[in-house]
């Protein structure tokens, strides 16, 4: 069997794993843009803050690679998939699969802007390469504006912090975080990053830049150096829509989901081909529907259940839902789930959690300040449990296994009773 | 009011070490330690310490111990610091004093005055690794001669006997006075032993009735948890007449301890003070014994021994002679130095006599009266070695009754507080928190370790002497010297003295 | 594998495995020393109390361990004992393992530090210290027969 996996992100380490699970002796082939091994992108904001190195970064040892048998062909971008003969051409080469893997992960979204080519020193943030140019380009006198108030581009304030002379951030949204915070959550959070000394424009946006000046829509000006650009990124499809995948599906409110189209196996329907990560659609269980879900974990473990599926073993079924853990600056924060349920706020000095019920099921939940033992909620969205069959109250102020009851307690951590 | 007593005890903790756990403040039942968040600071209050050691033995730093006080009274051998304090303490509560275990006063004891033989040249000594080494005994009437059928079976009629693999039982400690996991660990041991444990006057908890063939069932004074059942439950059935460490007296257990469980294996209400009689109020003569010994062995289709449980007491040996008439298939002399769950403390130092007098005293009454072999005798009251195993085989005992090394292998460290029924160690308590602080599959473990450890000490020394078989060194008197006894002493103990 | 099982029937909620466990990731040699930073549980092993039960929860070394999965820095894998392990040069206290973790077994080591969890005292042939220090027998240390 020959494996052929386009990508060499986390998804891909996931494929390699859930493969090597079911096939050792299969080839195996990772055809990459980039020219690292693979890393986890989030890292960039913790290599600009000095919390990690280059060194360190390698998301597996470095003789994984050899470990698993897997052929590594860096720094070469996959051109054109031929569906019917089952090739990938990449680098003038071809790599012939029996099963292929689309983990072309995600690109930026450049808003068209006028004078933004004008702009000299002007960075996205997404890539190890991208971090490396912007650590280049700032010394502790530049003024950065940050376009993008969501998770990135305030990871990307937060990696620059201390480095540079100021930052701006600028977003259309009235508030911070917007995707994963509510107004009240999403206050918290600027007001704590502003005390830090990081300036906010928001319901704004850049009109037009003009020779080291952002023009806004509201009139202001800002003066900047370096201009890093995070307005959310768009999945790579092409390779996949030009074999025939589908890579869009209709939302109700009329607005399409971009994204490859695949079933619980990751599988495109395109005979062969599965795709995983951030370049497709995944199912949201909170909200039941299928979506963008570009999160680390779900890229791994979507390109876990492909590789899986791909070596002929029954994908274990995976229950993607949304979870961020992100600091800001001495903030911690851990969000999950999705909000639209009926809130229930537990506030204490320095700390704001909110939980979110429908169906008398928890739906999600906001945590700030502590979150201690909090995977024990995120587990109860998981599984659906209902907040009535558990100590919910006590589950507001400090998680523990304890108020999921005895015998919840028992399967977890006993052992099964010994024949006597 | 004026507090007479100050505290016996001082809890000294090094700040170098402690690291504020506050394990000393969660595992003391009796509230010694506590912690002040506002000072971050751990605190004592000696005046509730009872030397139990728990706090000192889990802490994870070592840095606890426990001192006696050296605040004192003016010195005095007559007016000694504990009459003084036992003064005040009348003088306050105007009851009669409770004490727990064994007597503390200094005793003479008889154990450590002989010494065992020992084999050189002219009959070698034997590698119990190496050699055979028999230390199974069997408990009971023994017939006087054998009588074979033609076909060479045997045709003497055979009396029940308790087969012990070692001879050493746990004697007698009632669910009550100590927990159910308490019992659990004896009966477990009991069980893997080859031995036998024994219920006390407490009844036996439907949880045990499994461990059955290792019970000895007892029947007291208050009959508590006596009934068919329970009988034919055990494989030997004890009449307790006395207890060492408190001849002449009944049991009593406070209805604090008289919880559901308990409530229910005494068949006594719930909360009521379970006393038992001093006397039987049934037994007035050896021939109202002997009525109950057939009863009970009517009750039990004359299958399971009758043990007759004795204090030692002045006349002992007229006691036994006359039991050993009864019926009764094992005599049980329990010494005054002997543990307890709770006796006035007047009786359990003043009142009874050692063991090894008492057992010397009877073993040779019975052979003058040739009725040694209707017997079996078993010793208890303060066996504290495979030493004292040995020369009490040696002084005629069939097999002993241990329960303090029991109780100190379950973890007891003596703090001598069973009463308080705050036992930290989960022994003498009825408090569940407290009871599941042992845990019966170590216990258990802990008492086979010390049996097992003195079954090969005994092997050891029976095989220096030269003797392979307890049998052949019951009543072996030869095998023992006295060292600084009296004439009379060693008399009574029917033995030489060293260097004789 | 071997794992650490919980008899919550004998745990009497002492928290000496908490103890016990800082000292042992501490990696000092005399005990005191493990808490001269002001180092307090929880660590690896934490006691939960309700009423008069008590229990200690510690990694379970999951079969599908989602912190593995989730982990942004690789810094979590799997040792040849089975158990998972953090390497704390690789960790950067992002903290979406303990956003993961179903049983609430990931502790934070404080800002911008490695996370802190059981790593079965580092393996076969050695008796992780919150077993070998329960009182109780409360923790035990037991090969899963079903693998």
């Amino acid at each position: 069997m020959k494996y052929v996996i386009i990508g060499n992100g986390v998804a891909s380490i996931g494929a390699i794993e859930g493969i090597r699970k079911n096939d050792k002796k299969g080839s195996i082939t990772v055809i990459g843009e980039e020219k690292y091994p693979c890393y986890g992108r989030p890292l960039i904001s913790y290599y600009l803050e000095g919390m990690t190195s280059l060194d360190k970064m390698d998301y597996r040892p470095s003789q994984f690679y050899k470990d698993n048998g897997v052929k590594l062909v860096l720094g070469v971008k996959a051109e054109k998939i031929d569906a019917v003969s089952g090739k990938v051409l990449a680098g003038g080469k071809e790599y012939p699969y029996d099963k292929l893997l689309i983990a072309t992960g995600s690109s930026p979204v450049i808003p068209p802007t006028p004078g933004y080519d004008k702009v000299k020193r002007k960075f996205t943030f997404i890539r190890l390469d991208d971090a490396l140019a912007i650590e280049k380009a700032v010394d502790k006198t530049s003024r950065v504006l940050v376009i993008g108030a969501g998770l990135t581009g305030l990871k990307a304030a937060e990696g620059l912090y201390g480095r540079v002379g100021s930052i701006t951030v600028v977003d259309m949204a009235d508030r911070v975080l917007p995707a994963v915070t509510d107004a009240e959550s999403s206050a918290i959070v600027r007001s704590h990053l502003e005390s830090k000394g990081i300036a906010f424009c928001l319901s704004d946006h850049v009109e037009r830049f003009d020779d080291g000046f952002a023009v806004l829509a509201s009139g202001k000006t800002i003066a900047f150096d370096v201009l890093v650009t995070s307005v959310g990124v768009r999945p790579n499809t092409e390779l996949a829509t030009s074999v025939g995948c589908a890579t869009e599906r209709m939302t109700e409110s009329g607005r399409p989901f971009r994204g490859i189209v695949v079933d619980r196996d990751q599988y495109t329907g395109v005979d062969g081909i599965y795709a995983a990560g951030d370049c497709t659609l995944s199912y949201d269980l909170t909200l039941g529907n299928t979506r963008p879900l570009a999160i680390q974990p779900n890229a791994y473990m979507q390109g876990e259940a492909a590789g899986a599926a791909m070596s002929g073993a029954r994908a274990e079924r995976r229950e993607y839902l949304p979870v961020n853990s992100g600091g800001l600056l001495g903030l911690r924060m851990i969000t999950a789930g999705a909000y639209d349920g009926e809130p229930i706020t537990v506030k204490r000095e320095g700390i704001f959690r909110r939980f979110f019920i429908r169906e008398r099921k928890l739906r999600g939940f906001i945590q700030i300040g502590d979150y201690s033992r909090v995977g024990i909620l995120t587990e109860m969205i998981r599984k659906g449990t209902s907040v009535d069959s558990v100590d919910f109250a006590s589950l507001t102020e400090s998680p523990d296994l304890a108020a999921l009851g005895d015998e919840y307690v028992r399967s977890v951590l006993g052992r099964k009773e010994k024949e006597k | 009011m004026i507090d007479y007593i100050q505290p016996d005890y001082e809890v000294v903790r090094n700040k170098d070490l402690c690291v504020k756990c506050k394990v000393c403040v969660r595992q003391c039942a009796n509230q010694v330690h506590a912690y002040d968040e506002k000072r971050d600071a751990l605190y004592v209050d000696n005046s509730k310490c009872v030397n139990c050691h728990r706090c000192v033995s889990l802490c994870p730093a070592h840095a606890l111990k426990i001192v006696k006080t050296d605040h004192c009274f003016k010195p005095s051998a007559n007016y000694t610091e504990d009459i003084i304090k036992d003064i005040y303490r009348q003088a306050d509560s105007g009851g009669v004093l409770l004490s727990s275990m064994g007597t503390p006063k200094s005793y003479p004891v008889y154990w450590d005055k002989m010494l065992i033989n020992a084999s050189q040249v002219t009959n070698p000594s034997i590698d119990p690794l190496r050699e055979p080494m028999e230390i199974k005994t069997f408990l009971g009437k023994k017939p006087e001669a054998l009588e074979y059928l033609p076909d060479g079976s045997i045709k003497t009629e055979k009396y029940p006997n308790l087969e012990l693999k070692v001879p050493i039982m746990f004697s007698a400690m009632s669910y009550g006075s100590i927990s159910k996991n308490a019992h659990l660990c004896l009966a477990r041991a009991a069980r893997e032993l080859g031995t036998f444990y024994n219920t006390g006057e407490g009844g036996l908890h439907e949880d045990l009735y499994e461990y059955g063939e290792n019970t000895i069932v007892q029947v007291a004074s208050g009959r508590f948890g006596v009934h068919p059942a329970y009988l034919r439950a055990g494989s030997a059935i004890e009449i307790k007449i006395g207890q060492g460490a408190k001849p002449g007296i009944g049991g009593h257990l406070p209805g604090s301890k008289i919880g559901e469980d308990v409530s229910r294996t005494r068949m006594i209400p719930m909360g009521s003070d379970a006393i038992s009689p001093a006397p039987h109020h049934d037994i007035y003569s050896i021939e109202d014994l002997r009525q109950l010994v057939y009863s009970l062995k009517e009750a039990t289709d004359y299958k399971k021994p009758v043990i007759v449980k004795i204090a030692a007491v002045h006349n002992v040996a007229a006691i036994a002679s006359g039991i050993a008439r009864s019926g009764a298939d094992i005599i049980a002399i329990d010494g005054f130095r002997g543990g307890t769950g709770a006796a006035p403390t007047r009786i359990r130092d003043n009142v009874g006599i050692p063991v090894e007098l008492a057992l010397a005293a009877v073993d040779t009454r019975l052979r003058e009266e040739g009725i040694r072999n209707n017997v079996g005798i078993v010793v208890g009251g303060s066996v504290r070695s495979s030493a004292d195993v040995v020369k009490a085989v040696a002084l005629g005992a069939d097999a002993v009754y241990i329960a303090t090394p029991a109780l100190l292998a379950l973890g007891c460290h003596l703090c001598r507080s069973c009463h308080s029924g705050r036992c930290n160690w989960g022994i003498a308590t009825q408090i569940p928190e407290l009871v599941n602080r042992l845990n019966p599959d170590i216990g258990a473990r802990r008492l086979v370790n010390l049996v097992t450890a003195w079954a090969h000490e005994i092997m050891e020394m029976m095989g220096g002497m030269g003797i392979n078989s307890i049998e052949a060194l019951r009543g072996n008197r030869l095998m023992l010297r006295g060292i600084g006894l009296s004439q009379k002493e060693l008399d009574i103990l029917g033995i030489k003295h060293a260097g004789e | 594998m071997k794992r650490v099982y919980v008899n919550e029937e004998w745990c009497l909620g002492c928290r000496l495995c908490e103890y016990w466990c800082v000292f042992s990731a501490s990696g000092e040699k005399h005990f005191p020393f493990a808490f001269d930073g002001g180092a307090k549980p929880p660590a690896g092993i934490q006691v939960e109390e309700r009423g008069s039960v008590h229990f200690a929860v510690n990694c379970r070394h999951c079969e599908d361990p989602l912190c593995l999965k989730g982990c942004i820095s690789g810094a979590l894998s799997r040792d040849g004992y089975g158990a998972i392990r953090v390497d704390k040069t690789k960790c950067v206290g992002c903290h979406t393992c303990i956003a993961l973790c179903p049983y609430g077994c990931i502790v934070s080591g404080g800002d911008n530090m490695p996370i802190k969890k059981c790593q079965l005292c580092a393996g076969k042939d050695y008796t992780p210290q919150c077993v070998s220090h329960c009182p109780n027998n409360a923790i035990v240390f037991e090969e899963d027969e079903d693998l």
